[in-house]
């Protein structure tokens, strides 16, 4: 029992880490309609930037300074690059994300180097116990810190002027327009908060383990979590991401003895293999809004 | 009409497959040339080249499911696995180390790998016909991990990562074609095997996309509504150019390492899927001649850029010091990606139309 309920916890843990993630992803597709694939990118830009800046001005200072940093830089990306490309197809739109997820990541990754970078978080591995029960502290500190940032995020959303105004501009763009919302700034704002969310998740991937130049791979776990919500739906992008983490490490723990045929590592796609099974039965994820046609 | 070329009098004319007289001509010419350019270059490069007509024709392939019927598939590299492995393990030594059948015959192992990545496909399609734009993109995406594991894990077929198996065997009636015969090395050999490969799968999807079939691909890529509302069977067609994608990839694929002979399961990742939609979008979505020359220009992208130190001094020629030629390599890739969808959305192709219109009424501007 108390091995189903670390192994619950860790994909908890790891699970906001996705959801962070996911949201990002989805708040650029609801404003913008276009996947973009440069998440990966601002995120391991995130934790890098927080391992040269925790050394001077401390881990907790480090963390909000980077996460603004990664807006600001998330916002210039959009203004300049994306900008110009509003009315292509999406599908060109999100190779060109690809473009720039490249660009950025091979400059991130020359301030690398080869070694595993520390962002000097204060947790490490060190446990506390729970219920009777060995947590990793950072496990419960993720955990809560998206807890509260997706409180804040959807209290934005739903309670602020520029939260209706991007929900406005998620409903029509173009009826947006015609109530003098302005549009652009949506989608640099939706760009920077997207951006502000990865370098947090890139930060949390960081958290006892380090960065390296594979960093990156995790963000595309939300990728599977964000279709499996639904690519529309920001409680879906949560829902989703939590349970790919669950999943993940449920799997993680019990494949070997129930089902070893499938091979060790099964853990890594077993979030691909639930989005396969959930988009079977449901085309638009569990809480994606079906599209409308009209003849 | 004699004198006026331009002029169609009839729909057989206008859908010809060379349409133009110009067309012919240069078709022609670029024949002949590319059949006469083994004897003129070095064998690495045209090893290269080789691996560059392979590539164009899995890139033909993923042109006609993405450029034609509009369906984004991100999982090219799924079904150039297969194929890679279909062939490999077809043509393979019974007694090797990993799974192996022992038919070296080049049509049969390259037509079973065809088909069983195009079964594939076909077996992948029911739910991908369900799936419109980006969701179908993360769902393709999704295949690509999951082939990876299969393969990583099945080591009795591929040998295991970082430790790879032999490539397919290219044997043509008892003659093995890697190796140096009377008349020709190696290299050359492949260059024109996999040259007569590339014209004839190219002449295919030509005939394809020009046929009934390729009108309905159009369709359902233009909208998808519309088409079934003047009687195109959705599901049947996004699984036939699935289908016949992955036919061609499932081709592409068990050539693709008979070049370095030699390949191992972490080649069949993300970036390949990546690196042959930027060819097809490069070269220009939705032409057959501009996805060859998508593929030719990223096969030969990484020789140009290993040029670059001895132009511009300050990038270094090993992974040490200051820029990198693998960093430029990297950035440039996503950089050109930008650029071309920005600038040139009609990729290479529209470059050559806008070539051929200026000189089309030269010297006058219009």
């Amino acid at each position: 029992m108390s091995e189903f309920v670390q192994s619950m916890l860790r994909g908890l843990g790891s699970g906001s880490i996705y959801a962070l993630l996911a949201l990002g992803f989805v708040i650029i597709y609801k404003s913008t309609r276009v996947i973009s694939f440069a998440q990966p990118a601002f995120m391991l830009a995130g934790a890098v930037l927080v391992s040269y800046l925790a050394a001077d001005i401390g881990f907790f200072a480090a963390v909000p300074v980077a996460a603004v940093l990664i807006a600001v830089l998330a916002l210039g990306v959009e203004r300049t690059v994306l900008r110009p490309m509003i009315g292509k197809p999406v599908f060109v739109v999100a190779i060109i994300t690809i473009g720039v997820d490249v660009v950025v990541r091979v400059v991130t990754n020359s301030f690398i180097g080869l070694d595993v970078r520390q962002v000097g978080d204060p947790w490490g591995l060190s446990t506390v116990t729970l219920l009777g029960v060995d947590v990793q502290q950072r496990y419960l500190v993720m955990f809560a810190t998206t807890a509260v940032v997706v409180a804040v995020l959807f209290a934005f959303f739903r309670f602020s002027r520029i939260g209706l105004a991007m929900r406005a501009v998620a409903y029509d763009q173009e009826v947006a327009l015609a109530q003098g919302i302005s549009v652009g700034s949506v989608f640099a704002l939706s760009w920077a908060i997207a951006g502000g969310l990865a370098a947090l998740a890139g930060v949390f991937v960081a958290t006892g383990a380090g960065v390296d130049q594979q960093l990156w791979v995790i963000a595309l776990k939300a990728l599977p979590a964000i279709i499996l919500g639904g690519l529309d739906s920001l409680g879906g992008a949560v829902v989703g991401g939590l349970a790919v983490g669950v999943v993940e490490s449920l799997v993680g723990t019990y494949q070997g003895d129930v089902a070893p045929w499938l091979g060790p590592n099964f853990a890594l796609v077993a979030p691909y293999v639930l989005m396969l099974v959930v988009l079977l039965v449901r085309p638009y994820g569990l809480f994606g809004s079906k599209e409308v046609e009209r003849v | 009409m004699k004198g006026r070329p331009g002029l169609y009098t009839s729909y057989a004319q206008d859908t010809a497959f060379l349409n133009t007289r110009p067309k012919r001509a240069w078709t022609g010419a670029l024949v002949v040339f590319a059949l006469l350019l083994p004897f003129a270059v070095t064998d690495d490069l045209l090893m290269l080249l080789a691996t560059g007509f392979v590539a164009a024709i899995g890139a033909i392939g993923l042109n006609i499911v993405t450029g034609y019927a509009g369906q984004v598939s991100l999982g090219h590299a799924f079904f150039l696995a297969i194929g890679a492995y279909t062939g490999a393990a077809l043509s393979g030594d019974p007694d090797g180390r990993v799974l192996g059948f022992g038919v070296t015959e080049l049509p049969v192992w390259l037509l079973a790998s065809g088909l069983v990545a195009g079964l594939a496909g076909l077996v992948v399609a029911p739910i991908a016909a369900r799936l419109r734009g980006l969701y179908l993109a993360i769902v393709t995406l999704g295949l690509v991990f999951l082939g990876e594991h299969v393969f990583r894990e099945w080591t009795s077929l591929t040998g295991g990562p970082g430790v790879g198996r032999p490539a397919a065997v290219p044997e043509l009636f008892g003659v093995r074609l890697d190796r140096a015969s009377a008349f020709f090395t190696g290299p050359q050999q492949l260059y024109l095997l996999m040259f007569v490969l590339l014209v004839i799968f190219g002449v295919l999807a030509r005939n394809l996309v020009r046929s009934r079939i390729g009108r309905a691909f159009a369709a359902v890529r233009d909208r998808d509504l519309a088409a079934a509302v003047i009687g195109v069977d959705l599901t049947r067609y996004k699984a036939l150019a699935f289908a016949v994608s992955s036919f061609y990839a499932g081709v592409a694929g068990s050539l693709l390492f008979v070049v370095n002979g030699f390949f191992d399961p972490g080649s069949f990742g993300l970036l390949l899927s990546v690196q042959y939609i930027a060819m097809v979008l490069i070269g220009g979505a939705g032409t057959i001649s501009g996805a060859v020359m998508g593929a030719l220009f990223i096969t030969l992208l990484p020789r140009i850029t290993r040029e670059l130190p001895t132009v511009l001094p300050f990038i270094s020629a090993d992974a040490t010091g200051g820029i990198s030629v693998f960093q430029v390599e990297a950035v440039l890739y996503g950089l050109l990606l930008v650029v071309f969808l920005i600038v040139e959305p009609r990729g290479l192709f529209g470059i050559w139309v806008r070539v051929r219109n200026y000189w089309r009424t030269w010297p006058f501007s219009y």
